[in-house]
């Protein structure tokens, strides 16, 4: 039987993530963190992060407080972008935006479990819960950008 | 003019049910026979904004279609007619709201601008370092926040009548609070969260005895409970049309006369005036010193056949349909062990708005999975933030009931909420 909206949006990855999310602890010696707010509903994330010398991810952690899809989102970051240059980062995020208007993802790019996410783009409504995580990740990559040009 | 109206009031309301006849309400409401994903739409949201009756919308198209033209300043038949349409809505809703004297019916936007004027003109002029105002825990925003402005411009401290576990004001809390510095007191007659109804005509009479004025957000109450800001003898009521069938822009602010003629301003510009110098002016009488620019005049044609539809109701009547509503809406809410349901559970001091919080699901994860069933309810923090840290939840799901509504949409929103578990 082929799935409905609801099935796809809530399907078991997504939950997964919701249930357990990963990178839900501070990262220890971070070199930026973030703050993240939704207005409109309440949702947080706390996000924090360690950039190595060679513009390497070593630890990403994202405590969110938020509905299944901003959690499962943040979640999936924290798991994924560990291991992973700024460039590459910078790849999976404007990948990440446009799915979240309907484009599909690159297929040369490992976006991990994120493609379980473009079923959001039907719900007009919650693209900002899945995008929140990822809007917090832009403004530290711009922070530590600024520090690193000031260095 | 079509003023299409279930007219037989008698017929509309069934006593021994203590029922509207729902489904004769709802043809009167276009929106109300579409479908959301295939299903019925079973609209919860009313708190957040009502849906329009036919009346008014047609009201609206026949004032654009035949009357149109600018108030006040014409004296050609049109303008007459629109100025006397205008004119004539003061008196309905000063009749509306208890019998008080029209000249005290000021229109704005919205109650978020009626409370700020509140605060820009009267504040100004009255608050000073020191002076003590009066709100609550339950607030909305818009009864927070123009005090906020105000208290840090002037140096006048805020102070909020706590708010109990079951949903209601801490009355005794509010009477230590009440002191000689207490210039104002503002109060919501309902919350937009829990629903409570609160004892304002109690709040009025002790903060008149203290030499406090008083100002009623009547928000979600002028739309569901006979409001009579007469008897309540309330300095300012603040309260929007587009929660009472009416048309979004509408607002109205109730001064007492005698307050809003020593009352500066608060927009400058055509039509609040006398006399306009290079350098001087003076001002028009209440109220029309508060109503600068040419004023949404066409939607207060439609907002006066909104009128006319809940008078051949009647408030009264419209007040036992949403606690039958309750009554039940309560019972079958309290049957999930896993929400937590707010405010006071009593339909004698709750007006139609349940708000819950589900241990394992979202709101907003709630609020989608019951949209795909057609079912419309808000997800969110209401606009009441503090109220949300005070329970330390982030959000919550409120369903909110009015005159169309009936049992059945609890049922269906209930039958939603058993669904949505199968996805958490």
């Amino acid at each position: 039987m082929e799935k409905d909206d609801l099935e796809i949006l809530y399907q078991e990855t997504i939950l997964d993530h919701f249930k357990n999310p990963r990178g839900m602890k501070k990262c220890e010696h971070c070199t930026a963190e973030k703050q993240g707010y939704n207005p409109l509903c309440g949702d947080k994330v706390d996000m924090s992060v360690r950039i190595n010398e060679d513009n390497t991810i070593e630890d990403m952690q994202v405590l969110s407080q938020g509905c299944a899809i901003s959690v499962a989102s943040g979640s999936m970051l924290a798991e994924l972008l560990p291991g992973k240059n700024i460039t590459e980062v910078r790849e999976i995020s404007d990948a990440f935006f446009e799915m979240m208007q309907g484009k599909p993802m690159p297929d040369e790019i490992d976006y991990g479990d994120l493609d379980t996410l473009e079923g959001v783009n039907k719900f007009h409504s919650r693209v900002k819960c899945a995008l929140l995580a990822w809007k917090t990740l832009k403004e530290i990559l711009i922070d530590w950008e600024k520090e690193k040009a000031s260095k | 003019m079509d003023t299409t109206i279930n007219d037989a009031k008698s017929e509309i309301y069934d006593p021994s049910r203590k029922m509207l006849d729902v489904s004769r309400i709802r043809e009167d409401f276009p929106i109300l026979q579409r479908q959301v994903h295939g299903k019925r739409l079973v609209y919860l949201d009313s708190a957040a904004t009502s849906q329009k009756p036919n009346c008014v919308i047609n009201a609206l198209s026949f004032f654009y279609r035949t009357i149109n033209a600018n108030i006040h300043r014409g004296v050609h038949t049109l303008s007459e007619e629109s100025s006397s349409a205008y004119e004539a809505l003061r008196e309905k809703i000063a009749n509306f709201i208890g019998g008080v004297d029209a000249r005290g019916i000021v229109f704005t936007r919205n109650t978020t601008e009626s409370l700020n004027m509140v605060a820009l003109s009267w504040g100004k002029s009255n608050i000073k370092e020191g002076d003590e105002i009066l709100l609550t825990e339950m607030e909305h925003h818009s009864n927070l926040v123009p005090w906020i402005l105000l208290a840090k411009e002037t140096g006048a401290v805020l102070k909020h009548i706590p708010v109990t576990d079951n949903g209601t004001l801490d009355m005794a809390a509010f009477y230590k609070l009440l002191n000689k510095k207490t210039k104002l007191v503002s109060v919501s007659i309902v919350s937009n969260v829990l629903g409570t109804i609160n004892p304002v005509e109690e709040i009025i009479d002790a903060a008149h005895k203290n030499g406090s004025v008083t100002v009623l957000d009547g928000a979600q109450s002028v739309p569901h409970i006979v409001t009579d800001a007469k008897t309540l003898d309330c300095d300012f009521l603040a309260f929007s049309a587009h929660k009472m069938l009416g048309p979004t822009g509408i607002g109205v602010l109730y001064g007492k006369p005698e307050i809003l003629e020593q009352m500066e301003p608060y927009l400058g510009g055509g039509g609040m005036i006398e006399q306009v110098e290079l350098c001087n002016a003076t001002w028009a009488e209440i109220p029309w010193k508060f109503e600068a620019g040419t004023p949404n005049y066409a939607d207060v044609a439609a907002f006066s056949s909104a009128i006319d539809y809940l008078e051949r109701i009647g408030m009264g009547v419209i007040r036992e349909h949403e606690k039958e509503i309750t009554e039940y809406a309560v019972e079958k809410l309290l049957e999930f062990d896993d929400l937590i349901l707010y405010g006071p559970q009593d339909p004698e001091i709750q007006a139609g708005v349940f708000t819950f919080f589900h241990n394992k699901i979202h709101p907003h994860d709630l609020s989608t999975i019951l949209d795909r069933d057609g079912i419309a309810i808000r997800a969110g923090h209401h606009c009441a933030q503090p109220l949300m840290m005070k329970y330390k939840i982030p959000a919550t799901a409120r369903a909110s009931a009015y005159i169309y509504n009936d049992k059945e949409d609890i049922d269906e929103l209930v039958e939603s909420l058993n669904k949505a578990k199968r996805f958490f």
